[in-house]
């Protein structure tokens, strides 16, 4: 029982979708309502649910959770890289540079995908092909999308090798990925990456496979190229670390949605939902030698009987008869700052669950760190 | 399915009164693995993953060793166990030389001495259920009662935080966390007093991973335990240990308290690896000192002193002869903090903000050509 579908023509999101307007044309990436499921063996995976936020031209953004939090999930769906089926873009629009590419057609997909909008990825070794030169397969990547010749693609892979600092590009560019080292590598993705003069550059997770003192290296490096091209950067890591280091905004993820955005310095140091603050507590470093480090009981949630209320509710320790009825929306509460969370929300605005009168404890959520 | 939190107040173990009793002893440890090659796959060259390492442990201490992949850390930890027959050199625990004991006494003392590992997925039989994962090894200890083994296993599941009721179900019923916990129950069983945590919270979010911290800090405590704890996240070693050994490339850069160590580096290679962290603090905002180059093959390492390559104190002090020739050992810097550089006495804070002002953050890829 097969249904051949002509990928090509027929795009079955497009169809259904009412789009909203476009906008400003400042922001480069606006994702909206962002839904991603996953349709497994034993039921639906909600990786994503319900995901809202924006990047600005040349801002850095980072997008922050724990192992299942859906940030990968989400940096797939910007790229549409997402298996469909079992994934199925729920609802939710993607708008990236003045256009709505849920509703594109994959051909032109293909045209954004490693030009205007490209991504680096956590495992140097699998993303790269190991049957081919890496001058050859940065070279590839700007044939794709540019009008040049063979000898102007493999100068412009030279020209890249260099420009992320590579020794000797002419002959590094003659090398296999086995050839070089775990640094090295991400360095040539970086560069293929970067070859097309991106809009958007995604990274996810493009240090944790590294070792501390590489990872310095590549988080500089990346740093300096963003600033350099003037592209706008997603990353995505679980490390608060990295994220202090590198961008200027960021938005933390629980169980397939954001519960804060802010800038990187005043979430980090004035967090205001609580899995935030739990967060920021259990970090070794942030906590003397011989205190106890925060702990947040428990686990996240099993992703097929998420909790009816808000996701953190079962570990959190502020949670309150609202919390286990309703779940909370994000909430603009300090200008560029939002949370999710009913501590954040005047009483008058909570509603009233049937056990209780909503009232709960008010905000109280200044953490001092050190 | 909750674990439960052992809620006991913050207590520092005062390091003076660790100093009575030398538990672990290793002196000049050397483990080689052989390459094999050529047609007739005879021997071409070792792989030197431990050179020459020596160190004490003392009764009740934490000693955190620490270093990037590859330089030896992983295979010091089971040569200590002796695991792995070391090549040359001796370890005593106890008292006791471990190459001088013959195998029934070898496992009698094994009962003394166990490891935790990293995968809390790859390191428990799937098909075996929590009783028979733990009770293993009291039975290879000659524990024959199967009442006594039941006994016991669900005595330390509740050390850990689980319920007694666990013993019946199979690994892939817990959650990351939960499985990390049956494997420090495996070791706990034995009732040791010594235990090798191999990068055993790595591998977890950060949540699970401060549950994980609490609890290993939590059962030294209470059952008297003496760790070594390898793990390459320097907030993790700071937090957790006693006194910290830097390893590089099989050898041992720097020993020295935690205090000495994170206050004031005496080894080239400590400062750039301090400098590497990422702060989640972000008011912190440090000129990073960034290392050039990847951490040199340890079939090959290089002559003299085995960080010159990418030194860069011998960089600023203009590359003098010595470092290239002669192997430095460690020295007793004051303290009882022991520095392996010829030139510790310039390593200072000063020194590396002016090493790192000098730097470009892109060219880093390789190590400074000799």
């Amino acid at each position: 029982m097969t249904t051949v579908v002509d990928l090509e023509h027929v795009s079955p999101v497009a169809e259904r979708r009412h789009v909203g307007p476009p906008p400003p044309p400042d922001v480069l990436l606006d994702v909206r309502g962002l839904k991603t499921y996953f349709h497994v063996m034993d039921g639906t995976v909600p990786a994503v649910d319900g995901v809202d936020f924006q990047l600005k031209r040349g801002e850095t953004l980072g997008l922050v959770g724990e192992s299942g939090c859906g940030k990968s999930v989400t940096s797939l769906t910007i790229m549409r890289l997402v298996d469909i089926p079992p994934g199925e873009i729920v609802s939710g629009e993607i708008w990236f540079d003045g256009r709505e590419i849920l509703s594109l057609p994959m051909s032109e997909m293909r045209q954004i995908r490693g030009s205007d909008m490209s991504m680096i990825f956590q495992e140097p070794m699998t993303s790269l092909n190991p049957v081919f030169t890496v001058g050859n397969q940065i070279a590839e990547a700007v044939k794709a999308h540019r009008q040049v010749s063979a000898r102007g693609a493999w100068d412009r892979a030279v020209e890249m090798l260099e420009a992320v600092g590579i020794p000797s590009p002419e002959r590094r560019a003659n090398q296999y990925p086995h050839e070089l080292s775990g640094g090295m590598r991400q360095r040539v993705m970086i560069a293929m990456a970067l070859s097309c003069d991106p809009k958007l550059i995604i990274a996810d997770e493009p240090t944790t496979a590294l070792d501390v003192t590489i990872q310095a290296q590549i988080l500089e490096l990346i740093k300096a190229m963003q600033e350099r091209t003037g592209a706008a950067l997603l990353l995505i890591t679980h490390d608060l670390a990295v994220v202090a280091e590198t961008v200027q905004r960021m938005a933390v993820m629980y169980a397939g949605k954001i519960v804060e955005t802010g800038t990187a310095e005043e979430v980090l140091i004035n967090p205001k939902h609580p899995y935030t603050q739990g967060l920021i507590t259990s970090i070794p470093s942030n906590v003397p030698r011989g205190q106890r480090l925060n702990v947040i009981k428990g686990t996240v949630p099993n992703p097929f009987r998420m909790p009816k209320g808000c996701r953190f509710e079962p570990r959190c320790p502020l949670a309150f008869d609202t919390c286990r009825e309703f779940d909370p929306p994000l909430r603009i509460t300090d200008p560029d700052r939002e949370a999710a969370c009913w501590l954040h929300y005047p009483i008058s605005e909570r509603p009233v669950s049937r056990n209780g009168d909503g009232s709960g404890p008010v905000a109280k959520v200044r953490v001092d760190k050190r | 399915m909750t674990e439960i939190q052992t809620a006991t107040a913050p207590e520092t173990t005062p390091v003076e009164l660790l100093q009575a009793e030398t538990l672990v002893s290793a002196k000049g440890l050397v483990k080689y693995f052989p390459i094999m090659g050529g047609i007739l796959r005879h021997k071409v060259g070792d792989v030197k993953a431990v050179d020459g390492v020596s160190f004490d442990i003392q009764k009740g201490e934490i000693f955190g060793l620490v270093g990037e992949s590859g330089c030896g850390k992983t295979t010091l930890g089971r040569t200590v166990l002796y695991l792995q027959r070391p090549t040359a050199g001796s370890v005593e625990v106890g008292g006791k030389d471990l190459s001088k004991l013959k195998s029934t006494e070898l496992r009698h003392m094994r009962r003394r001495m166990q490891l935790i590992f990293q995968d809390p997925y790859g390191s428990l039989n799937p098909r075996m259920p929590v009783s028979d994962i733990i009770g293993e090894g009291l039975l290879a200890q000659g524990m024959k009662s199967s009442a006594a083994r039941m006994k016991k296993v669900e005595d330390t599941l509740e050390a850990v935080g689980l319920r007694r009721d666990y013993t019946r179900r199979y690994p892939h019923e817990f959650s990351g966390g939960q499985r990390q916990r049956i494997g420090i129950a495996r070791a706990l069983a034995l009732d040791p007093e010594f235990i090798v945590c191999d990068e055993a919270v790595s591998a977890l979010d950060v949540s699970i991973q401060s549950q994980i911290l609490n609890l290993l800090l939590d059962l030294r405590r209470e059952f008297d335990l003496t760790y070594l704890f390898i793990a390459h996240n320097l907030s993790v070693i700071e937090y957790v240990s006693d006194r910290i050994g830097v390893m590089y490339l099989g050898k041992m850069a720097e020993v020295a308290t935690a205090d000495q160590l994170f206050k004031g580096p005496r080894h080239p290679y400590s400062v750039a690896l301090l400098s590497a962290i990422p702060d989640p603090d972000p008011r912190v905002r440090k000129k990073r000192l960034v290392l050039r180059g990847d951490v040199p093959s340890p079939a090959n390492p290089p002559s003299g002193c085995r960080f010159h390559t990418r030194c860069w104190l011998r960089e600023k002090l203009g590359n003098p002869e010595q470092c290239a020739t002669v192997d430095p050992p460690l020295r007793d810097m004051g303290g009882g903090q022991m520095s392996a550089c010829h030139f510790a006495e310039q390593v200072s804070d000063q020194a590396a903000q002016e090493a790192a002002s000098r730097q470009s953050v892109v060219e880093t890829a390789v190590a400074a050509a000799d």
